[in-house]
């Protein structure tokens, strides 16, 4: 199968702000995708390009195979949820999934009737008057309804408080195994991906750092404390990622096989969030460099 | 039927996780053969993590002989692992507890112990994978 997302040089620009620049990308179907990087990063950019709410200003995208939005039946394989999950304040929960009925070909009426009594919401209700999880879990059963092939998420469950992100994450894996569906999610958050995502794409400011199966990344990558040295005195074939030194004592984070690397050392896993953040301290590192040196009294 | 639960700051890997309960409810007489697994589907709403996670854990516990999965059925037990079955590794515990005592012996305090332990636990595991 082909890839469910395809970038090459993306770029997005709003009048002199480039919100995306250069981004290539490529991801393979079947998995659920955690889209991370600090705010700013270009995460909700890249998914309204992928979705065909914004056109490229450089670049090609595309997904599942196609341009973004090039037709009816391109629309009918992407869902799309917005940041903070809208849905028609108006509207009822019953009107919605009238609405849902109307508008996608592929509408699957019962799932959607089924899953409004699991989350036990009334639909005479009236959206505006749901909670912000409801809300979500409303936005997220007209996503999954819509039996989409990909579905595009962003920042789902940011507003969410930990009960209704579990409730949403579920409904979310369920559906994934039900119907074997694509997801490409966003967050600023890795402790929110760490149990779902089984693929990771790291972005920041606007560029692909890191891009791979989570499992796969969490093997490559080794914490390494040893006696002080410098990095070219450790083995060749181990990239070093970052570095810390005290008198005495060598940090280093480093990429290499799956093996832990051998050696005058202990080497131990990092877990998701550790790996991610090294990653992006390492990006900040030159703007760190710019900043005023005068720390004395805070490196003591 | 059992439930799974996970443990984010366990260190062990989630699908073994699953694997390590699965073993448990055998040795604790909670699960024994012809019992099914809850579904993939059923796992994955309530704990909210990745239904490739479950699936491997099965799937490990398939290589382990210990279930057996039924095309469009589910997953079973085919093995039970009672209390006969801990009595069996008697001579393994005893094992254990002089290992302790020569570890105490030798200096090293309870969180020593441990972190041996578990740092010898987790590359063995690696090295059977």
């Amino acid at each position: 199968m082909s890839a469910v997302l395809r970038a090459h040089a993306l770029g997005k620009r709003y009048g002199r702000r480039q919100a995306l620049a250069e981004c290539t990308l490529e991801i393979p179907p079947g998995h659920v995708v955690g889209l991370v990087g600090p705010n700013g990063a270009g995460k909700t950019t890249l998914l309204k390009l992928a979705c065909g709410m914004l056109a490229p200003s450089a670049g090609r995208i595309e997904v599942l195979g196609e341009a973004p939005a090039a037709g009816p039946a391109q629309l009918a394989r992407v869902g799309y949820v917005a940041q903070d999950t809208p849905t028609y304040s108006g509207l009822s929960v019953g009107d919605h999934l009238k609405l849902g009925a109307k508008l996608n070909p592929r509408w699957d009426a019962k799932a959607a009737r089924d899953r409004i009594a699991q989350i036990g919401l009334d639909p005479k209700q009236k959206a505006g008057e749901l909670s912000g999880g409801q809300r979500a879990q409303l936005a997220l059963t007209l996503a999954v309804a819509k039996r989409p092939e990909l579905l595009l998420l962003d920042e789902p469950v940011a507003s969410l408080d930990p009960l209704a992100r579990r409730g949403f994450l579920g409904q979310l894996m369920e559906s994934v195994a039900e119907q074997g569906t694509s997801v490409i999610l966003s967050s600023h958050l890795v402790s929110d991906l760490e149990r779902t995502c089984d693929y990771l794409v790291l972005l920041v400011a606007s560029r692909v750092l890191l891009a791979g199966e989570t499992e796969d990344l969490i093997a490559r990558h080794h914490r390494i404390v040893c006696t002080r040295r410098e990095r070219t005195e450790l083995p060749t074939g181990l990239k070093v990622i970052s570095a810390a030194h005290t008198e005495r004592q060598s940090t280093f984070i480093v990429r290499g096989g799956t093996e832990p690397p051998v050696g005058d050392w202990a080497a131990e896993r990092l877990d998701l969030e550790d790996l991610v953040l090294t990653y992006m301290e390492r990006a900040a590192e030159p703007a760190r460099r710019n900043e005023p040196t005068d720390l004395t009294g805070a490196a003591r | 039927m059992i439930e799974f639960h996970l443990d984010a700051r366990s260190g062990v890997a989630p699908y073994l996780q699953i694997v390590g309960q699965v073993r448990q409810a055998l040795l604790l007489g909670l699960l024994a053969e012809g019992d099914k697994l809850p579904t993939v589907k059923e796992v994955v709403a309530r704990l909210a993590i990745n239904p490739n996670t479950v699936s491997k854990a099965y799937r490990e516990l398939e290589h382990l002989g210990l279930a057996a999965a039924k095309p469009g059925v589910g997953t079973f037990v085919t093995r039970s692992l009672g209390q006969a079955s801990l009595l069996e590794h008697g001579p393994l515990q005893q094992e254990l507890r002089g290992w302790l005592a020569k570890a105490r012996t030798a200096g090293l305090t309870e969180p020593g112990i441990e972190a041996m332990f578990q740092s010898t636990f987790r590359e063995s595991a690696e090295e059977e994978r």
